[in-house]
């Protein structure tokens, strides 16, 4: 544990040009990082799961994903049933607190658990502390890829013209917009272009798309308005619950444009379909 | 109960002291772009003033003021006719070797299309006027005409707000003689309220015109 | 104000398909947020503004009725006179006496929220005093019988084609074949109109951005110069202000309105920003010869030592409306009071009644924008949780929320994730049925309970086996 970087320290560390990877490590063992699998990963695109394991590991990581978690609770936080939320935090406090790092495929679920867990168990005499401690180590993916281990080197390549979009957890709770552009930069032959409008939420909202179905068609209507304006073939986030909600769009109006999971590219796991691509459809990863 | 009575009981039963480990008040940022003088806070003057499209006119002498009004509302195709401010500043200045400009002292009304005043200071760091109510200098100076010429030294100009507030707290011997409007000003009228397309001359003067006397040149 | 926020999903609906409001609410995408944008860059000390306002207001609720009290006697010793008004009937009633007092028979009107909130004009006219809005914006909306949709552009939702209708509607008296295609040429006339309605108008209202205890002052910002004339021009000035509108000191002052107008419209300083203070000296030569401040509670001090106290730092600068996606898609209307965008989706329940206004903090993705862009820092999405919080916690709440399935709902699924056994049982049904019906074409266009989302858009399919599933087998990718 002595070698936990929080969160501060790792911006600290980054801004000043020294990584945490860049310390000696010859007499320490690895870092133990406990993957946050989040349950649309689970239940919808487990090849996102399997994405984060493998690049944890080339960064150095021994990783496990605990088989005791679930979700994070957000659906209840979010829908004002705190107490509730407040049972699943607690549950998760258990579960992840032993480990060095937790991570997160997820800005929304790495801030659920490093934002709002510490208010939401503040007043909780026993876990108040635990949820500060857990909150301080846990990251999102390519936050943590980038801040704590310095990743570099990713060694493959993608001949796409790609887009990006920031999910509004990851931009605000978890300040993390850098990070997945510098990695998207180490990938070879991979054309980026800036989403235009890019803060704007994509109208997902967890139960909020399906409570006002029409504000949030309006608004992914938008987004994917501005993801074909970018001229990309490919659209990257690294939330699953955006990826949804833009590739469910995308493929009802019929479009080209196709949609991944960030991890599963910087990965190379390439093998599965494009989110909401058909089983046999073409080939991915190469030309049209 | 008064509602005085009633309002100040809820406010009392309900407000919450703030936390005892809160950070005691520190003094709020002041912009370092304002701090600054002599030339350096002239030209800021300047620059953000005319950012905020109103017309800055140098001049070395308060000789000059009435040539350059007249100069003035020649350009604009204006008739050679203004109300003045009463303030000893600008009616003291040399108006008879001008015949040809009409000018009218007091207060403005809907008729007149240019007014000249005196402003309090200036403030640097926007490019604002501060410009006070008083027999000297009434406020409708300031809002009526299309053309309002502010007359300003450049011994009156602030680097920022904070200086302001100083140089009046010390004018109005610590606020007792505080005057009824303070008005600040940047840049001439404007409304967007018509699909957000700005347009210059709302209810205000559709110009603003600074003649700043350059005391220090 | 009458309110239909408890109608908001259908006034979305019709601010959705209506197609010249959509046209109009364009502008506010482009303009504001690009412009404020632009101004933040400019000044290197925002942020560290933004804590300092912050904590200057909190210091200040802390202590409200000392610094309340601290303005009043100001004011009272610069001539002037201060009417407290614990709700809107009391501040209406007050404004009808002081108007009836001066013979009143026209009333000009600066901008005042405060005054839609109380619903002064239709009152004012109901006792056959003419209120006159002078603010183009709002002098535009009122010739339409409409309410404000944006704090500081509050004619937004209307397009400069309207604008020409409404003119020619009612300005009779003008030339029926004169050009008005330019924005220019409506607001020529709109500027020689209100000029004859200033000169005759008795008493001048206007609201108040902020109060200074230190001197006694209500303080306007505005661009137009309306705001001025309607407080200069005639006998009387009342100034309508709100009781969380005081600050300390002109230094306090300064804070505020450093980030306000950046905030608002991307400009440095709004062009015109008057103190205030009293009566028009002996000396004057112009000025009211009255000044009335009155200082409107309704609901505010209730606020104070809740999570909503937060909500009473608002500087009204718009910021969240400009950036918030659901006010960009529907616009102010459709939140049907007097508020708007998250501020009005957070203060609103607080000022009629959660009840009343139950779909405002549900309408947000919580997507945050308006709390990174607020200038006094307002965790508006964590009020906006508030209020969930409230609403679910609440038996009273009408039964057409259908409250009951949603938290029977909520509260399986927080059981079942605290039994990842059965959890994974669940959702290893929910998986195979999905994904049977998908077969091979990767995603569903309809999913029964789920109309909602597959209306528009389809839903892509579940992986046939879950992660742990995978992982527990030791599948690594």
């Amino acid at each position: 544990m002595s070698d936990t970087v929080t969160k501060d320290a790792a911006t600290k560390d980054a801004a000043s040009g020294h990584l945490a990877s860049d310390k000696p490590s010859a007499d320490k063992t690895p870092r133990h990082v406990a993957l946050f699998v989040t349950c649309l990963v689970d239940f919808f695109r487990p090849n996102v799961g399997f994405a984060a394991i493998k690049l944890l590991e080339r960064a150095g990581c021994r990783v496990s994903a605990p088989t005791a978690q679930t979700c994070c609770g957000q659906p209840g936080y979010n829908s004002g049933d705190s107490a509730s939320a407040a049972a699943i935090a607690r549950r998760v406090v258990d579960v992840f607190e032993k480990f060095d790092y937790v991570v997160a495929p997820s800005g929304s679920c790495a801030g659920m658990i490093s934002h709002h867990y510490p208010k939401l168990l503040g007043e909780d005499a026993r876990y108040a502390e635990r949820a500060r401690k857990l909150a301080a180590k846990t990251f999102e993916l390519t936050q943590f890829l980038v801040d704590v281990c310095g990743l570099e080197a990713l060694d493959v390549s993608l001949d796409r013209k790609v887009t990006f979009h920031d999910s509004c957890s990851s931009l605000r709770e978890m300040q993390v917009r850098a990070q997945p552009r510098a990695l998207l930069g180490q990938v070879g032959d991979l054309n980026f272009r800036e989403l235009p409008d890019g803060e704007s939420c994509c109208g997902f909202g967890g139960t909020f798309c399906v409570k006002y179905p029409e504000i949030s068609d309006r608004m992914v209507t938008e987004k994917i308005a501005n993801i074909e304006k970018s001229g990309a073939d490919l659209l990257l986030a690294g939330d699953l619950g955006c990826l949804l909600n833009m590739a469910g769009k995308l493929k009802r109006a019929g479009s080209k444009v196709e949609s991944r999971h960030i991890a599963e590219v910087l990965a190379g796991l390439l093998d599965e379909p494009a989110i909401g691509e058909p089983e046999t459809g073409p080939a991915t990863g190469g030309e049209r | 109960m008064s509602d005085r009575d009633t309002v100040l009981a809820a406010i009392r039963a309900n407000k919450k002291a703030l936390p005892s480990d809160a950070p005691a008040a520190r003094p709020a940022p002041v912009p370092a772009r304002g701090r600054v003088d002599g030339a350096a806070r002239r030209d800021l003057f300047v620059r953000m003033a005319e950012a905020a499209s109103a017309s800055v006119e140098m001049l070395t002498s308060p000789e000059d003021v009435p040539e350059a009004v007249a100069a003035y509302l020649a350009a604009q195709n204006l008739p050679a006719r203004l109300v003045l401010a009463s303030d000893p500043a600008i009616a003291n200045l040399p108006w008879h070797d001008h015949p040809m400009i009409a000018h009218r002292i007091g207060a403005a009304t809907v008729q007149d299309h240019a007014a000249l005043t005196v402003a309090f200071a200036g403030i640097a760091e926007t490019g604002t006027l501060a410009l006070l109510s008083g027999a000297e200098t009434p406020t409708t100076l300031n809002f009526l005409p299309e053309h309002a010429l502010v007359l300003i030294t450049t011994d009156d100009l602030c680097g920022t707000y904070e200086e302001l507030w100083s140089r009046l707290r010390a004018a109005t011997d610590d606020g007792a003689y505080w005057p009824r409007a303070v008005n600040l000003v940047t840049g001439p009228s404007r409304s967007a309220d018509i699909e957000q397309k700005l347009l210059l001359g709302a209810h205000g003067p559709i110009k603003l015109h600074i003649l700043l006397l350059d005391v220090e040149a | 104000m009458e309110s239909t926020a408890d109608r908001f999903v259908d006034n979305a609906h019709r601010a959705l398909g209506n197609e010249i409001l959509q046209q109009a609410l364009g502008h506010v995408r482009v303009n504001f947020i690009e412009k404020r944008r632009q101004a933040v860059e400019a000044l290197p000390e925002f942020e560290a503004l933004r804590q300092a306002g912050r904590d200057l207001r909190d210091r200040v609720l802390a202590d409200l009725d000392t610094h309340l009290l601290a303005f009043e006697a100001k004011v009272l010793e610069h001539g002037g006179q201060v009417h407290w008004c614990a709700d809107a009937d009391a501040a209406r009633n007050k404004i009808l006496e002081i108007c009836r007092e001066a013979g009143a028979r026209r009333v000009t009107k600066g901008k005042t929220m405060i005054g839609e909130e109380i619903g002064i004009n239709d009152f004012l006219a109901a006792h056959d005093i003419e209120p006159v809005e002078t603010d183009l914006g709002e002098y535009i909306i009122q010739l339409r019988h409409e309410a404000p949709s944006h704090l500081v552009a509050p004619a937004v939702h209307v397009t400069q084609k309207q604008v020409e209708e409404t003119f020619r509607q009612a300005h009779r008296d003008l030339d029926a074949t004169r050009d008005l295609s330019e924005p220019r040429s409506l607001l020529s006339e709109a500027r020689a109109k209100l000029r004859q309605k200033f000169v005759t108008a008795d008493v001048g209202i206007t609201g108040a951005n902020f109060l200074v205890a230190e001197t006694g002052s209500s303080v306007i910002v505005t661009n137009e110069g309306n705001g001025d004339l309607t407080q200069t021009l005639p006998r009387v000035h009342i100034a309508l202000a709100s009781i969380d509108k005081v600050v300390p000191t002109l230094d306090d002052l300064t804070v505020l309105l450093r980030l306000l107008a950046r905030s608002a419209t991307g400009q440095e300083m709004s062009v015109y920003t008057t103190l205030s203070t009293g009566p028009r000296r002996e000396e004057d030569h112009d000025g009211p010869g009255a000044y009335h401040v009155v200082l409107l509670d309704n609901g505010r001090s209730k606020m104070l030592g809740t999570p909503k106290q937060d909500l009473l730092r608002c500087i009204r600068c718009a910021a969240c409306l400009n950036h918030c996606p659901v006010y960009q898609a529907v616009g102010g209307h459709a939140y049907g009071w007097v508020y708007a965008g998250p501020i009005g989706a957070a203060l609103t329940p607080a000022l009629i009644g959660l009840d009343h206004a139950a779909d405002l903090p549900n309408a947000s993705t919580l997507c945050g924008r308006c709390e990174a862009v607020c200038p006094m820092q307002i965790p508006l999405p964590d009020i906006l949780r508030h209020w969930r919080e409230e609403e679910f916690n609440n038996k009273t709440t009408k039964p057409d929320r259908a409250p009951q399935p949603v938290r029977r709902g909520l509260r399986l699924w927080a059981f079942l994730a605290r039994h990842p056994r059965l959890y994974r049982l669940a959702t290893g049904i929910g998986r195979r049925v999905l994904a049977g019906r998908a077969g091979r074409s990767g995603r569903l266009d309809k999913v029964p309970l789920a109309e909602g989302w597959t209306v528009s858009r389809d839903l892509p399919a579940p992986s046939r086996r879950g992660f742990h599933a995978q992982y527990r087998k030791g599948y690594r990718g």
